[in-house]
């Protein structure tokens, strides 16, 4: 592919080899059929969430427009049926997507790039000689230790409540406690990855810490990190679902733990079975989504997985 | 989530028998050092508590009563009841006097000393949580080593599938869907609680009873959980698969099922072994929802019910013991690990 590129400059060059790293991981990616059907449900769950205005009035969200008899089994009008308040399951279900999937993702990316730092400066002081470093990277891991091991549940709903709960908060609770794990593995990569002659190469031109930590061993952990980043949303989502279904949510933006915390409230079992049911297993679907791709990408970048 | 605090835990054993062989000072030293460590974990929890039910809120004594307005003196008096207007090294002198001598405070709700509900609800949860922990472990890993050594067969296909759908599972939700199906529609058990409300009875009969309220809640635990376990088991059999050793035995000419009980089983049970109890933090998480859901009157439901109240001192309470139990566990774990593990125990 270099034939037709004119100049050859060293990022013309970057370029075109990602771009062939990328071709053959989507080929690799292709091949792997759970992954690809998680992939397929995870587009038309994205799809939902991003088109919620449109598939489904806001308004129907709101006590006061609703109308219809409550909590009523499905029917042509209301597809899923209606709530204890005369709300559509449907439309609560299709901006409970937007909600579950907005929490889950956001706090994905808080925690991992809480993991990620913690991994990569751990990793990279600890495999440095000097003091300073090796008690870095000691402080950090007991941190991490401390995290690891400190029953998750307890902790969230001791800080929700003592914050006082919300959309928000529930974010900020599940992303800072649930860091712990992607940091240990995060960490094990980068100290493999300092052992490599690059990086004596970048010591010996004179890199200061934050160019090897952020040019070189960072980019080599990525592969792993995305991989983890997608399983980590399968833990999130199952977190925000069961804290909100503990009554730790924002009760005007509806989640499907919330969902499920109001139908277990209003009367499980009696009226629209429909309410309790489809949540749940939106929840399963998406929450399976995401470890079927998570762990295929796990499965293309470390082949060594393949005969699991 | 579970999965990458797992790998983590992993990742922590291997880390631990790392550092102990550069030290290399003997069993002593990294017992020593556990002990240690875990001291520092419980002491940081009590600091965790204190900063968060009476240093991070603007004004607890606001928070300790619902928001509701005050007057100066109704607040003053508050203040002096729970010292919190002394110096905040005073305060939290206090607590840690308080809570080692096992006075927790009393609750908003009900005015009894915290230690008693306590007390009360420690064995509904002991119950629920050993007798699920126990039967999760032995199905999950009879299903992974089942799974694992015939890989790829159809056992092992429709088992991991299964498996994996019930680790997308909120455990509550299976919990309400067994308890409209089981429970409302067949009226095969009983919709909640531990006992029935005409009495028990006494004896073999009163025992029925309670066996007839745990299967439900017991259920939902073991099927949610076994599921890590299988998992764990499968894939660390399908490491040791293609172990030298496993050649050996069958070059010896061993029967197939005594490769696998005698050599590949025991050598694959370890991260399943540590994993129970590292695991012990998820348990208490499913315990919260599922005793939530089945009105099982363990701790679980205790501080559910103190969360939504809000009764701070008993969800503080509630708290500490779980963060407690956890961390004991996790060093009973790492002691295991110790204790089967040549490669960790000569470190």
């Amino acid at each position: 592919m270099s034939a037709e590129t004119p100049v050859l400059t060293p990022r013309a060059l970057a370029r075109a080899r990602r771009k062939t790293a990328l071709v053959t991981f989507w080929r690799e990616f292709r091949k792997d059929r759970r992954g690809m059907s998680g992939l397929i449900i995870l587009a038309v769950m994205i799809a939902v969430a991003l088109l919620a205005p449109v598939l489904a009035n806001s308004r129907g969200l709101n006590p006061i427009y609703a109308t219809a008899a409550p909590n009523s089994g499905p029917s042509l009008q209301f597809l899923l049926g209606t709530d204890s308040d005369g709300r559509s399951v449907l439309t609560e279900l299709i901006w409970g997507a937007r909600n579950s999937l907005l929490v889950g993702l956001t706090a994905t990316l808080i925690s991992i790039l809480i993991g990620a730092l913690v991994g990569v400066v751990a990793g990279h002081f600890g495999s440095i000689r000097a003091r300073a470093g090796r008690l870095t990277d000691n402080l950090l891991m007991r941190a991490t230790d401390w995290f690891l091991v400190v029953p998750f549940l307890p902790l969230a709903m001791v800080v929700a409540r003592t914050i006082g709960p919300s959309l928000g908060v529930i974010i900020l609770v599940i992303g800072l406690t649930s860091w712990a794990g992607t940091a240990r593995i995060v960490r094990a990569q980068a100290l493999a990855v300092e052992t490599r002659p690059y990086l004596e190469r970048a010591k010996a031109l004179g890199a200061g810490h934050w160019h090897q930590m952020y040019r070189h061993v960072l980019p080599n952990v990525m592969p792993l990190l995305l991989a983890n980043t997608i399983l980590t949303v399968a833990g999130t989502i199952l977190a925000e679902t069961t804290l909100s279904f503990l009554g730790l949510g924002d009760p005007i933006r509806p989640t499907w733990g919330q969902m499920l915390g109001a139908a277990y409230s209003y009367g499980v079992g009696t009226g629209n079975l429909v309410w309790l049911l489809a949540p749940g297993i939106a929840v399963i679907v998406v929450v399976m989504a995401f470890t079927l791709v998570g762990h295929a990408l796990e499965t293309v970048l470390d082949p060594k997985l393949r005969e699991r | 989530m579970a999965e990458a605090m797992l790998e983590g835990a992993r990742a922590a054993a291997e880390d631990r028998s790392g550092t102990g062989a550069a030290s290399s000072t003997g069993l002593a030293r990294t017992l020593s050092v556990k002990f240690l460590s875990t001291v520092i974990t419980l002491f940081v929890v009590l600091v965790g508590n204190f900063f968060l039910f009476r240093v991070l809120p603007a004004n607890p004594a606001k928070n300790l009563t619902h928001n509701s307005t005050l007057t100066a003196k109704q607040l003053a008096a508050i203040n002096r009841t729970f010292g919190l207007g002394l110096p905040l090294p005073q305060q939290f002198w206090n607590y840690l006097v308080q809570t080692f001598h096992g006075n927790l405070g009393r609750s908003f709700v009900n005015q009894l000393p915290v230690s008693q509900l306590i007390g009360q609800a420690l064995w509904p949860t002991v119950l629920l949580v050993g007798t699920s922990t126990v039967l999760s472990t032995v199905i999950g890993v009879w299903i992974g080593i089942r799974g694992g050594w015939n890989r790829g067969s159809r056992f092992d296909r429709s088992s991991t599938a299964f498996v994996n759908v019930l680790y997308a599972m909120p455990d509550f939700w299976l919990g309400m869907v067994l308890l409209i199906t089981l429970a409302g529609k067949l009226a095969l058990f009983p919709d909640g609680g531990m006992h029935s409300f005409t009495g028990s009875g006494s004896g073999l009969a009163g025992f029925g009873d309670l066996l007839w309220h745990l299967a439900l809640p017991c259920i939902v635990l073991t099927l949610v959980y076994l599921a890590e376990y299988s998992l764990v088991m499968r894939s660390s059999l399908i490491d040791e698969l293609k172990a030298d050793y496993l050649l050996t035995a069958r070059a010896k000419g061993l029967r197939d099922d005594l490769v696998r009980r005698r050599h590949a089983v025991p050598n694959a049970l370890l991260p399943s072994v540590t994993l129970i109890m590292l695991n012990l933090g998820f348990v208490i998480s499913g315990a919260i929802t599922t005793e939530t859901v089945f009105s099982w009157p363990g701790l679980g439901r205790l501080s559910y019910v103190a969360l939504n109240a809000p009764d701070y001192p008993t969800l503080e309470g509630t708290f500490l013991l779980f963060s407690a139990a956890v961390i004991v566990a996790n060093l009973v774990g790492d002691l295991l690990l110790t204790l089967f593990d040549p490669r960790v125990r000569q470190a």
